[in-house]
């Protein structure tokens, strides 16, 4: 099993979701968060005051997906988040030792 | 003939004091209280409601004697007025100033007394103690803002030598924005001023209180005919169509230099539009008002922006850029512009060959000026040593909402 991290634009979680719901991913979690990486941040102007703002916002998705799902997950979230300009996020991908489905108990596959 | 009361001046009037009393509460509040960082936004909407209450105070106390009443030496009646008025004590239910009652005279020029210190704290917003804001306020309406409204408007040396000022431009906005001036000067930077983010928080609140400004401002220029006539409908044209010339060229004007035409641009040009007017609504034509207007956009735009930059002090919300360089602008247009045809009081350059008129708007300007900065610089110097006037630097890090009043905004 794996967990997906991705970070994306938050105007491309729409897409992304549709087409990991089409693939049979059961579940997402999603949160708002600021960072940078190539992109930096941009200017902001107040009356001839600048301030750089360095940290933009992106939406942080995480998906846990059995082992043999972590290929197709990984392409449907990569072409739908893609724009080709820079700032387009990144997939972190670890390992997952074990899940547990709190309402019945199941575990690992079963409660994915 | 004895003066009689006209009841459609009087129900105009009524109307125009309530409207002026909207620009700063909550106009200007919420205009300056969505500029500053967030820490500092309930100190900001304080120190403009407190100064309606303590103005209201003091006007009734002493200001309006000082101000509007003929000093019993008439040479001292140039530059200050008298005292008969204190605690209006002698104001009666029939007396009357032209064809209103003198009780709603004496409430409308109260809301300009209100707002003429409460514009001066965009200088020190961020900084400054409470305690030093209200004992400098206090002393600066009764020290500087009536002996100048009453040089103008009370029967001092400005009116007597002719100096045109329909609405307030100089006693009000360059008087202000001069004070202001010297306050960031004395009081310094902010902490951090060229390195940390000090954007405005929310300008959701800016754009409510700059379009509340707009639109109270009928009542400041309108109003000043103290008629409800064709002055006061000429006088709401100037200042409609210059506070739209202003806005735009503004915007224009940062679009082109800066590449994008920003809100706080737009609605800052709104507001200078309406300074530079005011000294001139009720004096000019339309089209007078549409060449004022796009003046003080652009004129404001460069010293807001450039200007500021280049001399290096930190007038955080640009009262000096703003109503400073806009009241000083629009007094001289005054006299560029004034039309006798508009008002058989004032006779300008271009329509009336008038040259004249623009060397005593000069003078208002010059005298408006140095009174305000000589006697601003020493009331704070006074209060400085009475309770000191900015806040510890752990203070203005922290945030002044709590520090200052025990409170903070949105948990």
């Amino acid at each position: 099993m794996k967990l997906i991290t991705a970070i994306i634009k938050p105007f491309k979680l729409d897409e992304v979701r549709e087409s990991l719901s089409a693939l049979g991913v059961q579940g997402m979690t999603v949160t708002e968060v600021k960072g940078y990486g190539r992109q930096k941040g941009h200017t902001e102007i107040y009356r001839g005051a600048e301030y750089a703002v360095s940290f933009l916002p992106k939406l942080k998705i995480e998906v846990a997906v059995k082992g043999e799902m972590l290929e197709a997950v990984i392409d449907a979230i990569t072409s739908k988040a893609k724009t080709g300009q820079i700032g387009d996020g990144k997939i972190f991908v670890t390992p997952l030792e074990q899940v547990v489905r709190i309402r019945t108990g199941e575990t690992d596959g079963d409660a994915l | 003939m004895p003066a009689r009361l006209n009841s459609g001046d009087t129900a105009w009037m009524l109307t125009a004091t309530a409207l002026v009393l909207l620009m700063t509460i909550p106009g200007l509040a919420l205009f300056y209280g969505g500029m500053v960082r967030r820490k500092n936004v309930l100190a900001t909407l304080a120190q403009s409601f407190a100064a309606t209450a303590l103005m209201t105070v003091l006007w009734m106390v002493i200001g309006y004697s000082l101000a509007f009443k003929a000093n019993p030496d008439p040479g001292l009646d140039l530059f200050i007025g008298g005292l008969s008025h204190l605690f209006l004590a002698p104001l009666t239910t029939n007396a009357l100033t032209g064809t209103i009652p003198e009780a709603l005279f004496m409430m409308f020029q109260m809301t300009f007394a209100i707002i003429t210190p409460a514009l001066i704290a965009g200088a020190f917003a961020d900084r400054m103690k409470f305690s030093a804001y209200l004992w400098f306020s206090g002393l600066w309406l009764i020290l500087v803002y009536c002996p100048i409204a009453h040089w103008v408007w009370g029967g001092g040396w400005l009116f007597t030598m002719g100096a045109l000022d329909y609405a307030g431009g100089s006693v009000v906005h360059l008087n202000a924005g001069t004070a202001a001036l010297v306050c960031a000067i004395v009081l310094g930077k902010r902490l951090g001023h060229g390195t940390g983010n000090m954007a405005p928080h929310n300008l959701v609140l800016s754009v409510i209180g700059a379009s509340l400004l707009w639109v109270g401002w009928f009542g400041f220029n309108a109003g000043s005919a103290l008629t409800a006539g064709g002055s006061a409908a000429m006088s709401m044209t100037a200042t409609q169509i210059a506070a739209a010339a202003a806005a735009l060229a503004w915007m224009f004007a940062e679009w082109l230099i800066a590449q994008k035409p920003s809100v706080l641009g737009m609605i800052s040009g709104a507001v200078a539009g309406l300074v530079a007017i005011t000294p001139a609504a009720g004096f000019v034509d339309p089209v007078g008002a549409l060449f004022i207007g796009i003046a003080a956009g652009l004129v404001c735009y460069v010293a807001a922006v450039w200007m500021k930059k280049a001399l290096g002090y930190d007038n955080s919300l640009d009262a000096w850029g703003v109503h400073g360089v806009g009241g000083a602008l629009g007094a001289i247009l005054t006299g560029l512009f004034a039309s006798s045809a508009i008002n058989p009081a004032g006779k300008g350059w271009a329509a009336d060959g008038n040259a004249g008129q623009m060397l005593i708007q000069l003078y208002d300007v010059l005298g408006t000026f140095a009174y305000s900065a000589i006697v601003t610089w020493l009331i704070l110097k006074v209060v400085d040593l009475m309770v000191g006037l900015r806040v510890s630097a752990e203070v203005e890090v922290e945030g002044l909402n709590v520090n200052l009043h025990g409170e903070s905004v949105g948990h």
